[in-house]
């Protein structure tokens, strides 16, 4: 990421150490040049223009910012951009491609499992997370399993309903 | 032909239609304002108090300029030559921008740095130097008001003290005379805890001023873009005409994004001066400390009862803590909001209520958490009066709530508060929920399992809360009168679109919205695009919060879709040959009474607007409606929970909740039942763990996710919906009330009485909510009530 600063006639720009980090994200493999202290979420939602993961709390508390690392679910507010060096992220703009839809994406829509959205991309990452270990899970195990993402707007009763309603699909389909 | 229309699969009034705002959303492609990037955009941050209360000797912000990257470092003595140090509150009061004599509560705003990029914002409000001189803090009513208490606003003309208000409603003599009648006189006294809204997104905005057109546009987060305008013109003296708010997607708001905040006047600010756009994006804590809080209310109260169990009369006291500035955004010509709403639902002869606001050092904003202006205390307290007084009687819960309720044939009914309630059928909605929770089974159990020494418990609550404000006669937004819009433009093919006054934030609009219309056109609703939230576009209203989108904007778009209706009626008996009089309208079609075959359907009707109108007819076929409700909307509900309370440990577990929403007609079903679900949750939130206090000195605890908990999908029970009572609101085009809160109002009540009914028998009154394991086991350990909020709290 290019940062264009004011010339004062010192040299303190030159101090902002940057590092190159190689990585994948929705299957496609690119180079960024980051500050260390970057964090993944901002890579992502700035570097990268993917703004579908959103940041709550920066805190590692909502979830909103979860995506996928080598497919397992990680909050990216919390994880420093230069950490992602060799690994796999995939986010909720990779679920499905241009014309298509995930099933669970199709799931929380026909199971009503969203009203602002916005934790919504979050919710979807950790859940399939969930459902390529276990593709056949109870309520309780959907539940444990958001259990580190949070919604203001549902009440999670139909976030559940969702999650269920893919699994079912993803099984039926043999994916 | 003459096949007429099935207004659910044109996804009309009362169509479980998916959500077309979901195809954005679930493919992560909503459009939130800190998604928006503008071409050459700078990031601010803001520098906030340490201290609840404390002198400013000096700031030092040169450290900050010197740092590459920073364009702009404001302070209040900068805002202060621009007149912006202050702004003037929704509640008539002031609030500084940025601090310039004192800090006032913790997290306030005190300076604020513009720079290319937000982490070197961040270093650089680091790199500011701030000497303070620490005051003592106030935190609660008590110490507000104790002698040689420090004055917080000496900012202040005529404002010797901490008081912001006294005020009195209802009627004093006749209380006092019920009360001489009574039998017997039931007494509570609680604290409704603060409480904050808490939407997943902070708040934002990303102001755009353009110097070579004089426009200001701002993107902002927030519920009233029609509201954030006027306020801008008033409060900047900008002028209207070249002020553009718009509200982009929300993540959620609850509340929480209908005042005006210093941020958001520091970015504009700052566009102006570095005419470039800047973006201001709050980070979690700072949405906690110091936007716009809820409830922190100290209720007491007591009821003239008759031995029979007749409600004679309720006096109550309320004491509420606004925090430094008084900042409450709510729009009655009520001082505290609509809390004599209480009681409304219970026939009462006579109540009287007086309320003393005062201030603290902590943060100011008192906003209507999804509720309708302090409603939410008002039910609580009403339903927590309800059943320590049936407790007091020795009297059975659901049978003393039956005896006093408002009955069906008593409507229209005056509350002594003088409110008009329009509609209901309160025993109806009790009995259908004692029914569902299985109520003489349960208290058959609850009496095996106490010999056995398990508590179980089952709390009922009851609320009905006026809904939809305006009308304009009690409400009103800084002399703007409360009441809403909808614009209705109807193309050639007759596809459409629908603009309102409203601002959707996850309540559905862009899909419910189109079902009014599809219902009163015919035209389907998949034909008819929504759009909210610019107010270059939208006509004028007042947004979207305290339940009003549905009972004011959503009548508005009833109403415009009947203007365009009328025209189009003209339209088709020009089309038709015959006189307007001899043409009848069925759903999506006009056809000749005499001749029912002969008929042409609402798009041929619009295409004629435009290619064949009548002489002398303006062509087009558009209209605007503009909405003032001649009253409140007053939907009705029965929660009732059941629960285990293990002694051991003060950890109570929800067994069972059932719901019971009279709530009108339902646009979408599947909507209002998704509402529901979510305000039962914030009802649990609120009783069960939600909890931001404040220590001694005035440090917030709770100004973060790991203090401040909310339940997740682990904890959060599951819910049974009922909604097999209807009882359509008479003065609204469609009958619908408001529903978007109802849960959250009436919902605390029940799980706080269902752990109190666990506790009967141990002589514990009250709790105070969060009902923490810590204090439901003091409290059973004890056999004392556990009331008022640290460190208000006197420990023996």
């Amino acid at each position: 990421m290019t940062i264009v600063y004011e010339d004062r006639g010192d040299e303190t720009t030159a101090d902002v150490p940057v590092r190159r980090i190689k990585f994948t994200i929705n299957g496609q493999k690119m180079i960024a040049e980051v500050e260390p202290r970057l964090l993944l979420s901002h890579l992502i939602r700035r570097g990268l223009q993917l703004t579908g993961t959103h940041m709550g709390c920066d805190t590692t508390n909502c979830g909103a910012c979860t995506v996928l690392v080598d497919g397992r679910p990680v909050k990216s507010c919390t994880m420093l951009a230069v950490q992602a060096d060799g690994h796999e992220i995939s986010t909720v703009e990779g679920l499905a491609g241009p014309s298509e839809l995930h099933p669970l994406q199709e799931g929380f829509k026909q199971e009503h499992g969203l009203q602002c959205g916005f934790c919504t991309p979050g919710m979807m990452m950790a859940a399939k997370a969930l459902l390529a270990e276990n593709p056949d899970p109870t309520e309780d195990e959907v539940r444990w399993a958001l259990s580190g993402n949070l919604c203001r707007c549902t009440g999670y009763q139909n976030i559940v309903k969702s999650v269920l309603w893919a699994a079912e699909k993803l099984r039926g389909s043999g994916a | 032909m003459t096949q007429a229309l099935d207004e659910i699969k044109i996804g009309g009034l009362g169509a479980s239609r998916k959500r077309v705002e979901d195809d954005r959303f679930i493919r992560g492609k909503g459009n939130y304002t800190d998604d928006i990037t503008l071409p050459g955009m700078l990031h601010m941050e803001i520098l906030r108090s340490p201290l609840a209360h404390a002198r400013i000797k000096s700031i030092d912000t040169s450290k900050a300029w010197e740092i590459p990257g920073v364009h702009l470092v404001l302070t209040g003595e900068m805002m202060a030559t621009r007149n912006l140090a202050w702004m003037p509150t929704l509640s008539y009061d002031t609030q500084a921008v940025l601090a310039t004599d004192k800090v006032r509560f913790q997290g306030q705003e005190v300076a604020c740095v513009i720079a290319d990029d937000p982490y070197i914002a961040k270093d650089a409000c680091e790199a500011i130097d701030v000497e303070y001189e620490p005051l003592p803090a106030i935190v609660n009513p008590v110490q507000a008001v104790a002698d040689g208490a420090p004055v917080i606003r000496d900012d202040k003309e005529n404002q010797p003290d901490n008081v912001i208000y006294n005020w009195e409603v209802g009627d004093k003599t006749g209380t006092d005379a019920a009360f001489e009648q009574a039998d017997m006189v039931s007494k509570l006294e609680l604290h409704y805890p603060r409480s904050h809204p808490s939407p997943i997104e902070c708040c934002g905005s990303i102001a755009d001023f353009n110097r070579a057109t004089s426009k200001l546009t701002v993107y902002m987060t927030t519920q009233a873009p029609h509201i954030i305008r006027a306020a801008v013109a008033l409060v900047a003296e900008l002028p209207e005409h070249m002020i553009r708010i718009i509200s982009p997607d929300i993540g959620g708001g609850f509340g929480n994004k209908v005042p005006v905040y210093p941020g958001y006047v520091c970015s504009i600010l700052a566009s102006i001066l570095l005419e470039r756009p800047v973006k201001w994006i709050e980070d979690k804590s700072g949405n906690l400390i110091s936007t716009g809080f809820a409830r922190d209310v100290y209720l007491k109260g007591e009821m003239a009862l008759r031995k029979d169990g007749k409600i004679l009369g309720v006096r109550m006291h309320t004491d509420a803590d606004h925090g430094a500035f008084f900042s409450d955004a709510q729009p009655s010509k009520f001082k505290i909001g609509l809390m004599h709403s209480a009681f409304a639902a219970y026939d009462l002869p006579a109540a009287h209520l007086t309320a003393r606001g005062t201030y603290s050092n902590k943060a100011p904003g008192g906003v209507a958490y999804r509720c309708s202006f302090r409603v939410t205390e008002a039910m609580f307290f009403q339903e927590r009066m309800m059943q320590a007084a049936a407790t007091d009687l020795g009297m059975d819960q659901a049978a003393f709530r039956r005896m006093n309720f408002v009955r069906d044939e008593d409507f229209p009914h005056r509350t002594p508060f003088g409110f008009l309630t329009d509609s209901g059928q309160y025993a109806k909605c009790l009995d259908v929920g004692l029914r569902a929770i299985g109520y003489e089974d349960f208290r058959a159990k609850q009496a095996v399992a106490r010999k056995n020494g398990k508590l179980l418990g089952l709390g009922i609550s009851t609320m009905t809360e006026p809904l939809g404000a305006g009308n304009s006669r009690e409400f009103d937004i800084l002399g703007i009168k409360m009441f809403d819009s909808a614009e209705l433009k109807v193309h050639m093919t007759g596809k459409a679109i629908l603009r309102t006054g409203a601002k959707t934030q996850g309540q559905g609009h862009e899909t419910t919205w189109a079902q009014i219309v599809s219902h009163e056109l015919g035209i389907p609703a998949e034909d008819v695009v929504v759009e909210e939230g610019d107010t270059d576009t939208a006509p004028f209203g007042m947004g979207t919060y305290a339940s009003r989108s549905t009972p004011v904007a959503g009548a508005a778009v009833a109403m415009v879709a009947r203007k365009i209706r009328a025209k189009a009626r003209k339209l088709a008996a020009h089309l038709l040959e015959v006189s307007e009089e001899d043409v009848e309208w069925e759903l999506g079609r006009f056809y000749v009474r005499s001749a029912p075959e002969r008929g042409v359907t609402i798009q041929e009707a619009s295409m004629a607007a435009y290619s064949n109108m009548p002489d002398g007819m303006e062509p087009g076929l558009e209209n605007t409606a503009y909405y003032d409700p001649p009253n409140l909307t007053w939907p009705f509900a029965v929660y009732i929970v059941t629960v285990e309370v293990d002694p051991e440990t003060g950890v109570w577990d929800v067994l069972n909740m059932v719901a019971v929403d009279d709530c009108g007609v339902r646009i979408n079903p599947m909507i209002v039942e998704g509402q529901i679900m979510g305000g039962l949750t914030e009802a649990y939130a609120m009783a069960n763990m939600q909890f931001i206090t404040f220590d001694a000195e005035g440090n917030c605890v709770g100004s973060n996710y790991m203090d401040y908990l909310l339940p997740s999908a682990w904890e959060t029970p599951g819910f049974e919906l009922h909604s097999e009572v209807v009882t359509p609101c008479p003065h609204h085009p469609i009958g619908a009330k408001g529903i978007g809160e109802c849960a959250a109002v009436g919902g605390p009540a029940a799980f706080v009485n269902a752990v109190l009914d666990a506790l009967d028998g141990t002589g514990v009154r009250n709790i105070d909510m969060p009902l923490l394991p810590d204090r439901v086991w003091e409290a059973i350990t004890h056999r004392r009530d556990i009331s008022g909020a640290p460190p208000v709290r006197a420990d023996d």
